[in-house]
């Protein structure tokens, strides 16, 4: 494993004697360059914020690839951890902070910007790359020397050596960003704040219902849905059915359950077995009135029905 | 291969970049090209070091990271800001100073 670590660095960045690059470099190059220039082109014309957000971390990843190629490690690293992990995922918080759905507007508040830009970006791609691109620069001297040891080591002996006192002044600029950041966001809260306690005061202030409803069948005889409970005095409770329920007018007849628990209590029930059954047979609202969804029996094709008309 | 197509590549992208800040209304977008344009630059600073034999260059580049690191938490929070008060992350929407 060693090894692998010390001969890494040296064959990074190594070139020929003629200041051309080795075929592996080249090839990697030529694989990563289109992408990285399809990737930019993504984000000039991608109509969604977080796809042209991926084509920038896709540059990116791209970009720390030829940094390790070109014998900066360190660099390489650093690309990857702070701007691909960092800052990219900022930016792709404050997009889902913002709105993902958010596209831009196609109108032109100058006339003709877009031609002008368009010409703009084209004339200076032109110029930067027809500069660059043509200007002698000598035989490239290579990095192995000023890497010689490690690459961290040689950038770690001039940061903190030569450059020391940038490095403390851009310490100083990153704790200034993130107050700068802090008191940017920060929101004055106007009002007090509301927790439940004060929820729940407010809704018995108000007159609310204090607890939660009853369920639908509690002390009745059925338990199913569209079945209102009843109350300690016999009284069918309607908040009991749900809402849904009760607006479709699918709930039981309450007052019939009030009328057997009445006939119950007058003595029905003592008479035997043979009032409750003549009950269940003549006077059962349940198997008579709407259905209730969910409920398989008889009157499942027609809940079907609803459901496929609904 | 010589170390040129690395520049051209970098000069490429840089004018995405700059294309990218004129041409598109949303700021975070308009943010993003900001960003590419400081990432070709350190790509440029990387391949001058490696032609000069000078690990300068490189050290450059590690500062640029860092100020553009900042520069994008407070240019965010600008933006969240501008979002929170407006409604709108729109660059053509932040008019007040127009008379």
């Amino acid at each position: 494993m060693s090894h692998v670590l010390t001969v890494l660095p040296a064959a990074a960045g190594a070139l020929t004697e003629s200041g051309q690059t080795s075929t592996a470099e080249a090839v990697l190059f030529w694989v990563l360059g289109p992408i990285m220039v399809l990737a930019a082109l993504g984000l000039l014309f991608a109509r969604k914020a977080v796809h042209a957000a991926l084509a920038v971390v896709l540059v990116m990843i791209s970009l720390a690839f030829l940094y390790v190629a070109q014998g900066a490690e360190f660099l390489g690293v650093v690309q990857v951890v702070v701007y691909t992990g960092a800052v990219m995922m900022l930016f792709l918080f404050v997009l889902m902070l913002v709105g993902v759905d958010r596209s831009d507007s196609l109108v032109e508040t100058i006339r003709g910007q877009r031609w002008i830009g368009v010409l703009a970006g084209l004339g200076l791609g032109v110029v930067l790359a027809g500069v660059v691109g043509r200007a002698t620069y000598g035989t490239p001297a290579g990095i192995e020397e000023a890497n010689a040891g490690s690459n961290p080591a040689a950038i770690a002996h001039l940061i903190f050596g030569q450059h020391v006192f940038a490095m403390e002044v851009v310490g100083a600029l990153l704790v200034t960003a993130a107050l700068g950041a802090l008191v940017l966001t920060h929101r004055q809260r106007l009002t007090r704040k509301v927790g439940q306690r004060e929820r729940a005061e407010r809704r018995l202030r108000e007159g609310g219902y204090p607890v939660s409803l009853p369920a639908p069948g509690v002390y009745a005889r059925h338990n199913a849905l569209d079945v209102p409970a009843l109350d300690p005095e016999g009284r069918p409770i309607e908040a009991s059915v749900p809402r849904v329920l009760r607006v479709r007018g699918q709930e039981a007849d309450a007052r019939e359950y009030a009328a057997r628990i009445d006939r119950v209590l007058a003595g029905g029930w003592a008479t035997g077995a043979g009032t409750f059954t003549s009950n269940r047979d003549v006077d059962d609202p349940h198997g008579r009135t709407a259905p209730t969804p969910g409920t398989p029996g008889t009157d499942a094709t027609e809940t079907d029905d609803e459901e496929g008309a609904r | 291969m010589s170390l040129t197509h690395y520049l051209v590549l970098a000069a490429i992208l840089f004018a995405i970049g700059a294309t990218t800040v004129l041409l598109r209304r949303n700021a975070i977008i308009v943010f993003m090209g900001v960003e590419l344009m400081l990432n070709s630059t350190n790509l440029l600073l990387v391949t001058f070091s490696r032609m000069h034999g000078n690990l300068s260059g490189q050290v450059l580049a590690f500062f640029v990271m860092v100020v553009a690191a900042a520069e994008v938490v407070v240019g965010l929070a600008i933006i969240v800001t501008i979002f929170r008060t407006r409604r709108s992350a729109s660059v053509d929407d932040v008019n007040l100073l127009k008379s």
